[in-house]
């Protein structure tokens, strides 16, 4: 054959509603990553501020703390760590070769855990902002 | 007989392979209703929707990819291969796919239909919820024409884990294998290279030099057969071992999910790993 013909719109994301469980538990688990290294990153910048001395460091989280978009992204970090641990355990078993028929039910059970978690962390970062 | 697989009707201790063959069927229930809406249609044969894949780089005015429209009598029965024939014989004599046994065997024609990798001629019609019927080629593979795809590059793959064995033949017998051994293997067995799962995995659609599930699964049918020497297994492990052998997979199951023939490909792949970090591992 002369030509083929190579097809990017097929394998594009816009399937996503034909993923199976396994394919969302990847996604998940790849997204969560990034966004906790980018959280490294703020984490060390914000921490670095004790270098000047204690009050800085004082003012600069007292600031934050103040800030509704900082206490709301608290509850999404804790999510977002929450689901990368749990699905971190889930791949350490299927490594394992424990629980491979249960694949989809253990990515399941940790997004329930992951809500369940978050939900219940929501009065403690949440009190007093409004 | 011994491919065959043997269900037991008792719930309780399934093994795993059967309770996944069990979750697999469970959706035939709830396609049972659209199943008898499509059949009370009047006295003629119920017809089906075909959205299929066209691409012809050799026509001028069909280097443009695009879909055609079927519509092709779909009586109880009636596969996706079955409707393509139907379209091919009677309306469209240039649409071109590949298929031979019609029956699951020869693995050619694996297509992806209505978004999911599947042999078209173990896929009923009246099996799929979508309507219309998309049918296009397998994904991350070239197309060639309409529903062919380039397999060069997977055959490349199987080739590179020497599907074949390689045991010493005994003089004067044949090489008896044990039962135990026979049933580890038995499911790698089955893999008819048909590529649904090297092309349902995203890491080797990335990763042209990744084995891809089929290959590994091959590789697990040889490594694990005890009859091979000791040699032989390191030999094979070392194809394994490599960076773009089994460490690539990521465990999406994608290919595990497609399977035409339902063999545990991720759990095989999981299997290689275990074996090769097993080889390499020493306290001493």
């Amino acid at each position: 054959m002369s030509q083929s013909h190579n097809r990017g719109l097929i394998e594009d994301f816009g399937r996503w509603r034909e993923f199976a469980p396994g394919m969302w538990a990847w996604i998940f688990h790849k997204f969560t990553g990034w966004v906790l290294i980018g959280y490294l990153f703020t984490h060390v910048a914000v921490l670095s501020t004790a270098i000047s001395g204690p009050q800085l460091y004082t003012t600069t989280l007292r600031s934050l703390e103040s800030l509704l978009l900082v206490r709301v992204l608290e509850v999404g970090l804790l999510a977002v760590a929450t689901f990368h641990i749990m699905n971190g355990i889930r791949l350490l078993f299927i490594d394992l070769g424990v629980g491979l028929e249960s694949q989809d039910k253990s990515f399941y059970a940790s997004l329930v855990l992951t809500g369940a978690i978050a939900v219940a962390s929501v009065p403690t970062f949440l009190s007093g902002a409004f | 007989m011994s491919t065959q697989l043997q269900r037991t009707e008792t719930e309780g201790d399934e093994s795993p392979q059967e309770q996944r063959l069990e979750r697999k069927s469970l959706a035939e229930g709830e396609r049972e209703a659209q199943r008898t809406e499509e059949e009370s249609t009047g006295d003629e044969t119920p017809h089906v929707h075909l959205k299929v894949f066209r691409y012809d780089p050799e026509v001028e005015a069909k280097r443009e990819p695009r879909f055609d429209d079927f519509r092709v009598p779909a009586p109880q029965g009636t596969t996706v291969l079955d409707a393509l024939m139907y379209a091919r014989d009677e309306f469209d004599s240039t649409l071109t796919f590949r298929h031979s046994c019609r029956q699951a065997v020869c693995g050619s024609d694996a297509l992806f239909i209505n978004g999911s990798q599947r042999l078209g001629c173990q896929t009923q019609i009246q099996d799929l919820d979508q309507r219309p019927v998309r049918v296009e080629p397998l994904p991350h593979q070239e197309v060639e024409k309409d529903l062919v795809v380039d397999m060069e590059h997977f055959y490349d793959q199987m080739e590179a884990v020497e599907p074949y064995f390689q045991g010493e033949t005994p003089d004067e017998e044949e090489q008896l294998q044990s039962r135990e051994n026979r049933e580890k293997v038995k499911m790698s067995t089955r893999c008819i290279w048909c590529g649904a799962c090297q092309s349902s995995c995203n890491i080797a659609a990335g990763d042209n030099e990744y084995l891809g599930p089929a290959a590994i699964n091959k590789a697990y049918r040889f490594a694990m057969d005890e009859r091979e020497d000791d040699d032989i297994k390191k030999h094979r492990m070392n194809i394994l071992e490599q960076e773009h052998g089994v460490w690539r997979c990521q465990t999406q199951f994608s290919c595990t999910e497609v399977c035409p023939k339902d063999i545990p490909l991720t759990e095989h792949i999981q299997e290689m790993k275990r074996e090769a970090v097993k080889d390499n591992l020493k306290f001493w």
